[in-house]
């Protein structure tokens, strides 16, 4: 399996080619649904033969180089993948989610006409595929295709109804807002190159080990390069704005760019591009404080949305935020930790949401939801199960990856790391109150879908029912998976004095290792913990508190004796604030008006005076106009009596004469 | 063979004021025929030319060229001109039919 690396994308490819054809012949959905998932299906078997293999052997890093994909001078770009540990386990979760997401797609999507299902099913395909390379690629143009394949999957099924307009504009704007970060990525593979003259990881990482306080300055340029890429492909400040509109596109597709693949490739970017950040004490400031503010900036507009979809949407941003914080603080591990753990509970609360949308007929408004949970219990119960797990109540998925970064960012301020600990406790702060919201809209999603009476309608009350097992069954496993994954994959040994136990802490410590000491910096990478067991522990139940308080505000906002009156009586009083969190600090207007609408002007003036009046009349129609002119005069040259010409041709010969004389 | 040698000088001045009447004759009369007569009186002054010349330049002492290379231009000459003859005379029969005469200010419509 090891030496046939290139089968697990491939899988995938080869299942998008075989969908499309089929969907061109028009074969039906229990075929299209058996190559579909059946492709994910034994790419994730392929992909956990290898883990396993992998598991098995001493050997660190397995590269496979197929062919020279680029040669151009000193430019040589294999076609290579690579397995070490981190991408190891990528593949493992990305498979195993998006093969549940596939499987619960048949069940959502079986109303959809066959061509459509096949195109659908083909897209997921490819998003798998991208994901695939981008993860195994061993170098930063191959990691690049991948990255671009899935901006490119995320615009076509963000945009699946392209029929109606606002999902055609929310895939589009998904694409271009991702095309600006991408500009980044590719200059810091230019600059890498300058830099170091390859793009391979591994030389990459010696090249920087070698000398980290040589190479600082070009580390801190590619590392922040390599930010912006991650900014737009993680939906980060400022250019998060595509994420909350990419709900556009069918729910289980939401739970795939949310969950698997995309949106965890901005995190996973810049955990193999660690030696970068290692050697950048200001990249790494960066990352933590945009990481910070966002996970912050995006858990205040939850607050307030209801749409469901919409809720999730900022959640996903906001736990990206923790993710990078903790990248920031040069807890890689946490933070990779923290994007396995989210990916089971985000897909299913992704997926809980759309067995709700699909029971309430279309319906994602969730003041007109409500006592659900009598009819779906098993949505219910795993809806509770992930939103207890991204709320970070004890033992669930959530709270041991979360309190991992949470601690890590306390260490880096407490033992002022580069210097900025002052920035790294205000951002802990933020990131304290950050969690408490994250419980509070949860629980509020919580509540106001499933528990008190139904408000829709009786109508589609009559309606409401438990989804097909195809759709219920990956959400059970991943409900188990919000339940236990945390402690199975990641248990805080630490806090027992079993360090041990922390297997993926322990897993990735080699790949994640610090890169040899930079002058001054310490608590890098997986090192040692820089704070006591007493502050450790401390800390755990300080965020426990925060979360069940969070938890008990929104109990008592939307349950209880005047369900939803308290939300309302403090929406009155704050109206601005209120408004300000609704309308999500109306960040797209600002962008419409600093940049959208100068680019539009900026577009209407180059049409309408450059090309019409410049161009088209000036230059194109002006010059045949100056043409016709002169030959208005000159055509009275021609008398058509042969005499005249014949003087002229006299005449002319007679002054060349003179001329050359 | 030292036959009494007319002065090349001479030949040029009488080839240049053929040519001078050939071209006038050209510019200023109408009819076809007469223009067509000018035209060869044009044609046989550049001949002359040409034979002076080659017999000049032959004569002088380590020539490149011989006297053949300027006569032969000359029967190229007399060759053209002769099809130009068949061309001409047989444009304007044609014209002749069409217009009954061949004054040529009279065929003066393929113009603006």
């Amino acid at each position: 399996m090891l030496g046939n690396l290139w089968l697990i994308p491939i899988l995938c490819l080869a299942g998008a080619v075989a969908c499309l054809a089929l969907g061109l012949l028009r074969a039906r959905k229990p075929i299209i649904s058996v190559v579909g998932v059946g492709s994910v299906g034994l790419a994730t078997v392929a992909a956990f033969a290898a883990l396993a293999e992998y598991l098995g052997q001493s050997s660190e890093v397995i590269r496979n180089s197929y062919f020279t994909w680029i040669a151009a001078g000193e430019f040589l770009v294999d076609a290579s993948l690579q397995l070490d540990r981190l991408s190891a386990v990528m593949i493992a979760f990305v498979t195993f989610v998006g093969f549940l997401i596939h499987v619960y797609s048949i069940g959502y999507m079986h109303s959809e006409t066959d061509r459509g299902y096949a195109r659908y099913f083909a897209y997921l395909n490819l998003f798998m595929f991208s994901m695939l390379v981008l993860v195994l690629g061993s170098n930063l143009p191959v990691l690049f295709v991948g990255w671009e394949g899935v901006g490119l999957c995320s615009y076509l099924l963000i945009g699946y109804y392209y029929e109606q307009e606002y999902c055609a504009t929310a895939g589009k704007k998904a694409f271009i807002v991702n095309r600006i970060g991408d500009f980044g990525f590719l200059l810091a593979i230019f600059a890498a190159f300058a830099a170091f003259g390859t793009t391979e990881f591994l030389d990459l990482r010696d090249a920087i080990a070698a000398d980290p306080g040589g190479v600082r300055t070009a580390a801190t340029l590619i590392g922040l390069l390599l930010f912006v890429g991650a900014i737009g492909k993680s939906a980060q400040l400022p250019l998060y704005v595509w994420l909350p509109d990419a709900m556009a596109g069918p729910t289980p597709v939401s739970a795939l760019i949310h969950a698997a693949t995309m949106v965890t490739a901005g995190v996973y970017m810049v955990a193999r591009t660690n030696f970068f950040y290692q050697a950048s004490p200001t990249a790494m400031l960066t990352v933590a404080v945009i990481g910070g503010l966002t996970a912050v900036f995006a858990a205040t507009i939850g607050l307030v949305q209801n749409d469901i979809k919409k809720v999730l949407a900022y959640s996903t941003v906001s736990q990206l935020g923790y993710m990078f914080l903790g990248a920031g603080v040069g807890a890689f591990i946490a933070a990779i930790f923290h994007v396995v753990t989210h990916a089971f509970f985000k897909a299913c609360l992704f997926l809980g949401s759309g067995s709700v949308i699909h029971a309430c007929g279309g319906e994602q408004d969730m003041r007109k939801m409500g006592g659900l949970k009598r009819h779906m219990p098993v949505t219910y119960w795993t809806f509770v199960a992930a939103t207890l797990a991204i709320a970070g109540i004890p033992v669930f998925a959530g709270f041991v990856s979360k309190d991992e970064i949470l601690a890590k960012v306390f260490a880096a301020g407490a033992a002022d790391l580069n210097h900025f600990g002052r920035i790294y406790s205000l951002l802990w702060v933020l990131a304290l109150a950050g969690a408490f919201m994250t419980a509070f809209y949860m629980f509020r999603a919580v509540y106001m879908t499933f528990h008190g009476d139904f408000r829709g309608g009786h109508e589609v009350e009559h309606h409401l029912h438990e989804s097909p097992p195809s759709m219920t069954l990956p959400l059970i496993v991943l409900g188990a998976l919000s339940v236990v994954g945390g402690i199975l994959i990641g248990f805080p040994g630490q806090l027992f004095h079993q360090p041990d136990l922390n297997r993926i802490e322990a897993f990735l410590h080699p790949v994640m290792a610090p890169i040899a000491a930079v002058g001054g910096v310490p608590g890098h990478g997986a090192g040692p913990h820089a704070v006591s067991l007493s502050t450790e522990w401390t800390l755990v139940i300080g965020s426990v508190l925060v979360a069940v308080a969070g938890w008990m505000v929104a109990r008592r906002f939307y349950v209880g004796a005047e369900p939803f009156a308290p939300a309302r009586r403090l929406a009155e009083r704050f109206p601005f604030v209120h408004t300000l969190l609704l309308d999500k600090y109306r960040v797209d207007e600002l962008y419409d008006a600093v940049v959208v609408r100068p680019i539009h002007g900026l577009a209407r003036f180059l049409w309408k005076v450059v090309d019409v009046v410049i161009i088209d009349t000036l230059f194109v129609n002006g010059s045949a106009f100056v043409v016709e002119l002169t030959g208005d005069f000159l055509r009275f040259l021609q008398t058509g009596n042969v005499r005249n010409y014949a003087l002229s041709v006299a005449l002319g010969i007679l002054i060349l004469a003179v001329v050359l004389w | 063979m030292n036959a009494i040698l007319i002065p090349h000088t001479w030949v040029l001045a009488l080839s240049a004021a053929l040519f001078t009447i050939g071209t006038l004759g050209v510019l200023l009369r109408r009819n076809g025929i007469a223009i067509f007569l000018s035209l060869e009186l044009m044609l046989n002054s550049a001949n002359l030319a040409f034979v002076a010349f080659a017999m000049t330049f032959a004569a002088q002492p380590g020539a490149a060229v011989s006297a053949l290379e300027g006569q032969l231009f000359v029967f190229f000459v007399i060759a053209v001109a002769a099809a130009e003859a068949a061309v001409g005379l047989a444009l304007y029969i044609a014209l002749h039919r069409v217009k009954g005469a061949i004054d040529v200010d009279r065929v003066n419509i393929l113009r603006w």
